[in-house]
């Protein structure tokens, strides 16, 4: 028997296990064959297609919209993960409104992009559905690469790596590959457990050793990968979590959002997860809608954003902001938080009204107060657990433009990388990039 | 990946995807930016005898039919062979072919109808060490009017005629051009073999007009107020090629002509269809002037996969396979019998069936008052307009009536004999069935 929406605290089972499976389905469901022909007939097929220059890893989109067109979605499925082995994935969670469909020609001429984002789904699907992994090892070039944290940019890395004929073994500190593809991507993106399918199948090409439970400071120091491995790549992503420093942080029910999707993906029951009547999320980025919109998908009756700027500076795309207000999230501008009260649980969380002068927030003195029996924080996460010897930059590895560190013999890229937007399709372009400055350096 | 290497006449190429001598073949840098793209080979747009060159109009040169969202279905141009001098296209073509060696290069001519004409252009074209030439009988404006192009095309004896000049003087293959514009194809084809041709390309493009400007009344494209009529090309033609292509093939005289096909190629099922009616490879023109030439990347993975697919090595393993299966109306079975279904979890209710079936067919489609739609079986000839008017891919399928049924429309029983019109009663000129 399902609780409601008004049950009061934090439980579980809020809706009938039923409304939780329709509400984590497919956020946009696989095309059929009819659905791919008719978004696939709008393309124009445009010269040096701005599409294909938006996409970070540089799918020659027209090539696989026409492959589709002219009947061969395995061609296209290929055409696509030559350029982005994580192109299945890529296409449930890119930002396409940002990327490629932004600067789609008939975005331009009517306001309408081509559904490349969709057709990408569509083309992956089928090769994936068909169990075929088109790639084959290189002869091997008895070279060995060590790859720290098994995300897209590591994953990335290790396939072309693999690919080319090297011996990688990549480490994770989790029991699971897949990163953030694994442990954050919303569910209603990544259903079906396509995060750990995905991997299953890019693990095919052969070559490739995964060893987890192995942290980078704790059971592995670069030192030692450097001298019993050719070259190093770190994807150790970013596993720190910025603080509220706001008073009553530590009270139970304020928690990292980051940790609840984690603890929401890995969920073998949806309705067994308990979920605040009041949710508070703090922050304005895509993890902020994330906690957000997948807490009202479990139920909770009221889940607010409070976000400490105005709209145009929220991080979270404006297909996201509208996603998460379409699902009854409540979006707050120049909110943000002065104290969470309670009785050692969370109760009511007070926000102060922010003013932005000079470009900096400040608060105007004014307060509000919202129930709140869970505070999710997701204010930005930074670089935890780098090996000292390499240089940062602006917080994060520094590196250049074909991923080398300040070490020799190491490389790295991913969110824990300076330079590129923090996305799941930066990680494998670079990834992928990285793999082949490797290759070339082993290789003389 | 399948191998697509394709042997032409002693000519390899990479792969069966040539472009036709057309404005993309026009000049060394178009060419060298197709091979690039990667186009098995080229046929290099018609050169004209010594001397100063012919020229165009400045434009429009082209007019069109479009389908649904502008796009090109049909292309319709008014412009003649190259207006560069010949000095400067013997020099391109020379440097292009050095450049790429395993690319096929052919020169495709066209001179006046004298022997002196063709005697003095073949060497200068042997000398550029091309893979051979292809003879240009098809222009239908512009260059009949002199008494070339399409009016040789016509004439099958000035086809045989000029073929043997160009077997008497120039060493490598030669290839015939034929046009459409003519009753019956396989008069050219035999005239082009008894020349001792090589090989038949075919087809130039087709006699027409696309348009009319309403406003200044006149066709399109107009200039300067007047139009003409002009050669028609691009995935409209593809069916009057197909045909002309598979009656060259099945004809007993000319089946073992190798044929090289144009007309309306735009994707690798395009290729494969023409390939599979007996042509040895295809050459393009309009999709590559419509999108540019990375059309020919889609073509090559395309054709491969299906290659694969169907666990064919070599494009030799199917070229001609369907040859067998094209046959006279007279000799289809009357004995096979089918129905069409329509598969309601695909139907989105347009009644497009309907209005096809009940104005101008059968009647063999019901709709009810909630718009569900079927297929009344007593009714249906299986004519399959439905099939075609659907917007949605395979949701009218045609099934088959197995032998021993009932064919509800008739009330006979199905037979699994094979008889045809030839021996039917109703025919004044049956034979006797043995």
């Amino acid at each position: 028997m399902a609780s409601s929406h008004q049950a009061s605290g934090i439980q579980a089972g809020r809706l009938a296990a039923a409304d939780i499976a329709d509400n984590f389905g497919d956020l946009h469901p696989a095309y059929d064959a009819h659905e791919a022909a008719v978004a696939a007939d709008r393309c124009y097929f445009c010269y040096d297609a701005p599409c294909m220059t938006a996409c970070p890893t540089s799918i020659d989109i027209p090539q696989f919209i026409r492959e589709i067109q002219a009947g061969h979605p395995s061609s296209a499925a290929k055409t696509i993960l030559d350029q982005n082995i994580l192109g299945g994935m890529c296409a449930r969670v890119c930002p396409t409104e940002t990327l490629c469909e932004e600067a789609c020609v008939r975005e331009a001429a009517e306001g309408k992009p081509v559904e490349i984002g969709r057709l990408q789904r569509f083309a992956t699907d089928t090769l994936m559905e068909k169990d075929v992994h088109p790639y084959s090892r290189a002869a091997s070039t008895g070279k060995r690469v060590a790859v720290v944290g098994a995300g897209p940019a590591g994953l990335s890395a290790a396939h072309r790596l693999a690919m080319l004929g090297h011996d990688v073994v990549v480490y994770d500190a989790k029991s699971k590959a897949g990163g953030l593809n694994e442990f954050g991507i919303a569910a209603y993106k990544s259903t079906e457990n396509f995060a750990a399918r995905e991997v299953e199948w890019l693990l095919k090409i052969g070559g490739i050793t995964m060893d987890y439970g192995k942290k980078l400071g704790a059971d592995l120091s670069l030192d030692g990968l450097k001298a019993d491995y050719d070259a190093v790549f770190l994807s150790i992503g970013l596993a720190g979590v910025n603080a509220l420093r706001a008073a009553g942080e530590d009270m139970d029910g304020v928690r990292d959002a980051v940790d609840f999707i984690e603890e929401l993906r890995q969920a073998e029951d949806l309705s067994a997860l308990p979920v605040g009547r009041n949710v508070v999320v703090i922050g304005g980025g895509m993890t902020a809608v994330d906690a957000a919109v997948q807490s009202k998908l479990l139920g909770a009756e009221n889940v607010t954003i409070a976000y400490r700027r105005d709209r145009e500076a929220m991080g979270a795309s404006r297909f996201e902001q509208d996603l998460a207000a379409s699902k009854g999230v409540t979006l707050m501008f120049n909110v943000m938080p002065k104290a969470i009260h309670g009785d050692g649980a969370a109760a009511e969380i007070e926000l102060e009204y922010t003013q932005v002068e000079d470009g900096r927030v400040r608060g105007t003195g004014e307060t509000v107060r919202l129930a709140a029996e869970q505070v999710y924080k997701a204010i930005g996460q930074s670089l935890q657990g780098q090996p000292e010897a390499v240089e940062l930059e602006g917080g994060k590895i520094m590196v250049d433009a074909t991923g080398r560190t300040s070490v020799a013999q190491v490389w790295a890229g991913g969110d824990c990388a300076s330079g590129g937007e923090d996305l799941t399709v930066t990680a494998v372009a670079e990834g992928r990039d990285a793999a082949m400055d490797i290759h070339a350096s082993l290789m003389g | 990946m399948a191998d697509l290497t394709t042997e032409f006449l002693g000519i390899k190429s990479p792969n069966p995807f040539w472009l036709a001598s057309a404005p993309p073949t026009d000049k060394e840098y178009n060419v060298r930016r197709a091979f690039e793209a990667g186009w098995g080979g080229v046929v290099w747009k018609t050169l004209g005898s010594e001397g100063p060159p012919v020229v165009n109009v400045n434009g429009p040169r082209y007019g069109a039919i479009f389908g649904a969202d502008r796009r090109l279905l049909g292309l319709n141009n008014i412009e003649l062979i190259t207006d560069r001098s010949l000095e400067i296209n013997l020099e391109e073509i020379t440097r292009v072919k050095k450049d790429y060696p395993d690319r096929a290069v052919i020169v495709s001519i066209m001179v006046p109808c004298e022997e002196e004409a063709w005697k003095a252009i073949l060497p200068k074209v042997e000398a550029t060490g091309a893979d051979g030439i292809e003879l240009n009988f098809g222009c239908p404006h512009g260059m009949a009017e002199r008494g070339m192009g399409a009016a040789v095309g016509q004439v099958p004896e000035y086809i045989q005629m000029v073929t043997e000049w160009c077997k008497k003087y120039y060493s490598k293959p030669v290839i015939v051009k034929l046009t459409p514009n003519i009753t019956d194809v396989r008069f050219p084809a035999r005239a082009a073999k008894a020349g001792g041709g090589d090989a038949v390309s075919l087809i130039n493009t087709i006699n027409s007009i696309v348009s009319v400007d309403l406003d200044q009344m006149a066709p399109e494209p107009t200039v300067g107020g007047k139009g003409t009529h002009g050669g028609y090309c691009g995935p409209a033609v593809k069916p009057i090629a197909m045909n002309m292509v598979a009656e060259i093939a099945r004809c007993p005289e000319t089946h073992d002509l190798p044929i090289s096909a144009i007309g309306g190629v735009t994707t690798w099922k395009d290729a494969a269809e023409f390939m599979a009616l007996g042509a040895g490879n295809v050459q393009v023109c309009t999709a590559a002037m419509t999108y540019g030439f990375n059309v020919v990347k889609e073509m090559i993975s395309g054709l491969s996969d299906w290659m694969d697919e169907k666990g064919y090595t070599s494009t030799q393993d199917f070229i001609g396979m369907a040859v067998p299966n094209v046959t006279d109306w007279q000799y289809l079975d009357l004995n096979y019998i089918a129905k069409a279904k329509i598969n309601q979890d695909d139907c989105i209710s347009c009644g497009r069936c309907f209005a096809a079936c009940e104005d101008t067919s059968h009647q063999a489609i019901e709709m009810s008052a909630d718009r569900v739609f079927t297929v009344k079986d007593d009714e249906c000839v299986a004519c399959n307009l439905c099939v075609n008017v659907c917007p949605i891919e395979g949701c009218i399928t045609m099934e088959q009536v197995p032998a021993g049924q009932i064919d509800e429309r008739t009330g006979k029983v199905v037979s699994d004999e094979y008889a045809n019109w030839t021996t039917h009663p109703n025919n004044p000129s049956a034979t006797a069935a043995e």
